[in-house]
């Protein structure tokens, strides 16, 4: 079995024809896939998160994950510029839509690409991924503990607006996972979310780990709980499996 | 992500950060994820010089107790100065 994998930075047009940095990986391999945008947390275009672009293309995916910050800071390390991103109230929904648009484009041009397109992201990503599910044309969305898709603006980012409210323009089968110990989002706020799923007649699956808080999957956080991680991936590549093969 | 919970602020002073001595001028205040330190979130001060680029900057995480028992300190030796040397609102003369 042929398994090369490339990574490396690239660049494309996101929101207003911007030419944002990325984090690319995908397998050499010419056969036909998927792909899937990775956004990154609002602490930044980080190395773990590369570490997801990476692992995305050992599981056989072209992937790739815009930097949100790439304006505001070029060329600045990650935690300067979320730093300076944070100072700013964060970065407006419409643009990260753009730029999310922007690399399911470079997706799809990739010689090996079936056409098909997810998005992933944790933490504010996952409230990212939420709102691309009812935005932009792509065919999966997996949800990793995103706050605020339920709940109220903070007064000091009013960007961070609550997405609950517009789950009847889901257009895609989300994947939920959430820890019960979390506050950003609640288990209570997760509930709400579920029932606006399932009222709507949206395609969900949610999966809640006890003893797991917020960023559960991150290895390089006191917050990293192995058994959720594991089933979450494990979820994470039958939900892409699924929705992604062609 | 997170609390979302971010203040800011102007602060006048220096602070020395990764290129060196930073005439800081403004402030970010947050509880959130850390970069470095080991706890899941943090109270997470940026003492920034904008005008000079992102990178004109000096970051803090501390715990939650840590950052309380700071703050706490900061105001008793303020306030230990202050009775040591009482502001009398009079400007020097010439």
């Amino acid at each position: 079995m042929y398994d090369a994998t490339l990574a490396e930075t690239v660049r494309f047009p996101g929101t207003d024809g911007d030419l944002l940095e990325a984090y690319a990986a995908r397998p050499l391999d010419p056969a036909s896939r998927g792909g899937v945008v990775v956004i990154h947390h609002l602490p930044g275009y980080d190395r773990e998160t590369k570490e997801f672009v990476r692992r995305f293309a050992t599981m056989g995916y072209n992937a790739v994950c815009p930097n949100l910050y790439t304006r505001i800071a070029p060329g600045a390390s990650h935690d300067d510029a979320a730093a300076a991103a944070r100072a700013q109230g964060g970065v407006p929904d419409d643009q990260v839509v753009g730029d999310v648009a922007g690399a399911a484009a470079y997706l799809r041009a990739l010689s090996n690409s079936n056409g098909k397109v997810g998005v992933i992201g944790h933490c504010s990503g996952g409230r990212h991924a939420f709102l691309m599910s009812t935005t932009l044309p792509l065919d999966a969305a997996v949800v990793c503990y995103g706050g605020l898709i339920v709940g109220e603006t903070p007064p000091q980012m009013p960007s961070m607006v609550p997405l609950v409210d517009r789950t009847s323009q889901v257009q895609m089968p989300i994947l939920g996972l959430f820890g019960n110990d979390d506050q950003f989002p609640t288990p209570d706020q997760v509930d709400v979310l579920e029932k606006a799923l399932t009222e709507a007649g949206k395609d969900h699956e949610f999966h809640r780990y006890d003893g797991a808080g917020h960023a559960f999957f991150s290895v390089d956080r006191p917050a990293y709980r192995v058994e959720a991680a594991i089933d979450g991936w494990q979820r994470i590549s039958a939900f892409f499996t699924t929705h992604l093969a062609g | 992500m997170c609390t979302y919970v971010t203040e800011t602020l102007l602060v006048t002073g220096s602070a020395k950060g990764a290129t060196g001595w930073i005439r800081v001028t403004d402030a970010t205040v947050y509880y959130d994820h850390p970069v470095h330190a080991m706890a899941d979130h943090t109270l997470n001060i940026d003492l920034r010089r904008p005008v000079d680029g992102v990178a004109a900057r000096l970051g803090i995480e501390l715990t939650a107790d840590s950052a309380r028992s700071l703050a706490r300190t900061i105001l008793a030796v303020l306030a230990a100065a202050e009775a040591g040397e009482p502001d009398t609102g009079i400007e020097a003369g010439p």
